[in-house]
């Protein structure tokens, strides 16, 4: 058995480009991809709920859950891994109802209410490594900040990323590796004995 | 009487900040490599394998092992004939903090005030200061860069006296298994048992100091450590949280003595990335 089917696949995303992704298929995602954080997510809900416009369009994105350290050594981002999403558990269903926003990438499970936006809307949640930011910066190709720059590390940065490895966690249909993950482990541990 | 000036102190400290950030120890590598080879499950075989690759890249390219360089937690044991000169420790301490991680591009992850300001201090101070007066004439100083994520997942509960060693176990295992992939397994599990409610927290935080692989020398403590390490890996919830043999490295439990009334434990999480960095002046 191997880890997972391997996927190439690039942003700006299409529902039907994701719908046929399964949790814990591998991806190679290349393209650009939006980070943000906390403080960022706050600044999009309160402009959402004033019927505002974002500062950027979320339709057919990817968000990743990261602040980096500055770059180094020649690199366009520093160390870049993922945040634990389920802080930003309270404004996802919001974002994916209302932004045309695709996939979010980050790290830890999710509440019943994003897995019911995600199906909803038809979107996919990737797990990237967390505590690997300096595997994940080599992935990184070049790299702006968007907007929010006063958030210093928090601020919304575009990212070029080639083949940056990812595993669905949570694919269209709400089927949810963190569940079936340890529970495919304990079986197959089990059969053993 | 030992005399060590103020400068001596935040240069030790702000290398110290670069160095961990980058580096990590050689007895974390070590069994991140052991739990790769003893790993049956594919898909935490290669998360692992990505694990050791990223912190190969870091120590090699000079670069943080991850983004969240962390809330810089000191632990310092100074000698009582010990005089700082030119200035005070916890000045020395913070003014090394913002220089190392300044100078060595770590991020800032400190905000001014959790409530109203939020607004990020930009050089990750003030740091978290923990001071025990010890005889002699050292200076010793241990960092832990403590990352949000793993910290988020901290725990304290306090038990019965009676609820004695199952409650304890059982409290402990339930921190771990619950707290998923939120915390980036594989962890090392720092326990405190006993003292109060502030002391268990800070003793379980301690606790994440020692080299892994190293038992508690109470034969009794480290039999509960073996115990809790088996049961917590038995959990399934392994590597990320996505499924596993490794969810811990370790488990490493302090004690304190503790009021009859009372049986605190408090439990303290450390991510794979278990940085940590100690200097004796």
């Amino acid at each position: 058995m191997t880890a997972g089917k391997i996927i190439k696949i690039s942003t700006p995303f299409t529902k039907e480009m994701l719908a046929s992704l399964q949790a814990g298929d591998i991806v190679l995602l290349s393209g650009p991809i939006l980070t943000a954080r906390d403080a960022a997510h706050k600044r999009f809900i309160d402009l959402i709920d004033r019927g505002e416009p974002l500062p950027l369009s979320l339709e057919g994105q990817a968000l990743y859950y990261t602040g980096p350290t500055p770059p180094v050594n020649g690199r366009p981002a520093g160390s870049a891994g993922p945040t634990t999403s389920s802080r930003m558990d309270c404004y996802t269903p919001k974002l994916l109802r209302k932004t045309g926003l695709c996939a979010m990438i980050g790290k830890g499970d999710r509440s019943v209410e994003v897995i019911e936006a995600i199906k909803e809307c038809g979107c996919v949640y990737f797990a990237a490594i967390g505590g690997a930011g300096a595997l994940i910066s080599s992935y990184i190709k070049s790299s702006k900040t968007v907007c929010y720059e006063d958030l210093g590390p928090e601020a919304v940065y575009k990212f070029e990323v080639e083949s940056m490895r990812l595993i669905v966690a949570i694919d269209t249909q709400g089927n949810n590796l963190y569940r079936s993950g340890p529970r495919d482990y304990l079986e197959r541990v089990n059969g053993f004995l | 009487m030992k005399t060590i000036q103020y400068p001596q102190i935040v240069e030790s400290v702000s290398d110290m900040c670069v160095a961990a950030a980058c580096d990590l120890p050689e007895d974390i590598w070590e069994s991140i490599k052991k739990a790769r080879v003893n790993e049956p499950f594919p898909r935490a075989q290669e998360i692992l394998d990505q694990i050791l690759e990223n912190a190969f890249i870091a120590q090699k390219e000079r670069i943080p092992i991850c983004q969240d360089t962390g809330y810089a937690v000191y632990f310092v044991k100074i000698g009582d004939d010990v005089k700082i000169e030119d200035g005070t420790l916890s000045d020395a301490i913070n003014e090394g903090t913002a220089k190392g991680y300044t100078k060595g591009n770590l991020r800032g992850s400190i905000v001014n005030d959790p409530l109203f300001d939020r607004k990020n201090t930009g050089n990750n101070t003030p740091a978290m200061i923990h001071v025990d007066i010890v005889d002699g004439g050292a200076l010793q100083i241990d960092l832990l860069p403590k990352g949000g994520g793993c910290e988020n997942m901290s725990r304290l509960a306090m038990l019965k006296p009676s609820d004695g060693l199952p409650g304890v176990k059982k409290f402990v295992k339930e921190s771990v298994v619950s707290a998923g992939g939120n915390p980036c397994p594989p962890v090392i599990v720092g326990v405190g048992v006993g003292g109060t409610a502030d002391g268990a927290c800070v003793l379980a935080k301690k606790a994440l100091l020692r080299p892994a692989g190293v038992y508690h020398n109470d034969q009794r403590y480290a039999a509960l450590e073996h115990e809790l390490f088996e049961e917590i890996n038995a959990s399934g919830v392994g590597p990320q949280g996505l499924g596993g043999m490794h969810t811990a490295l370790g488990v490493f439990i302090e004690y304190l003595p503790c009021h009859i009334a009372s049986l605190p434990v408090a439990v303290s999480l450390n991510c794979h990335a278990a940085r940590r960095m100690s200097v004796i002046l």
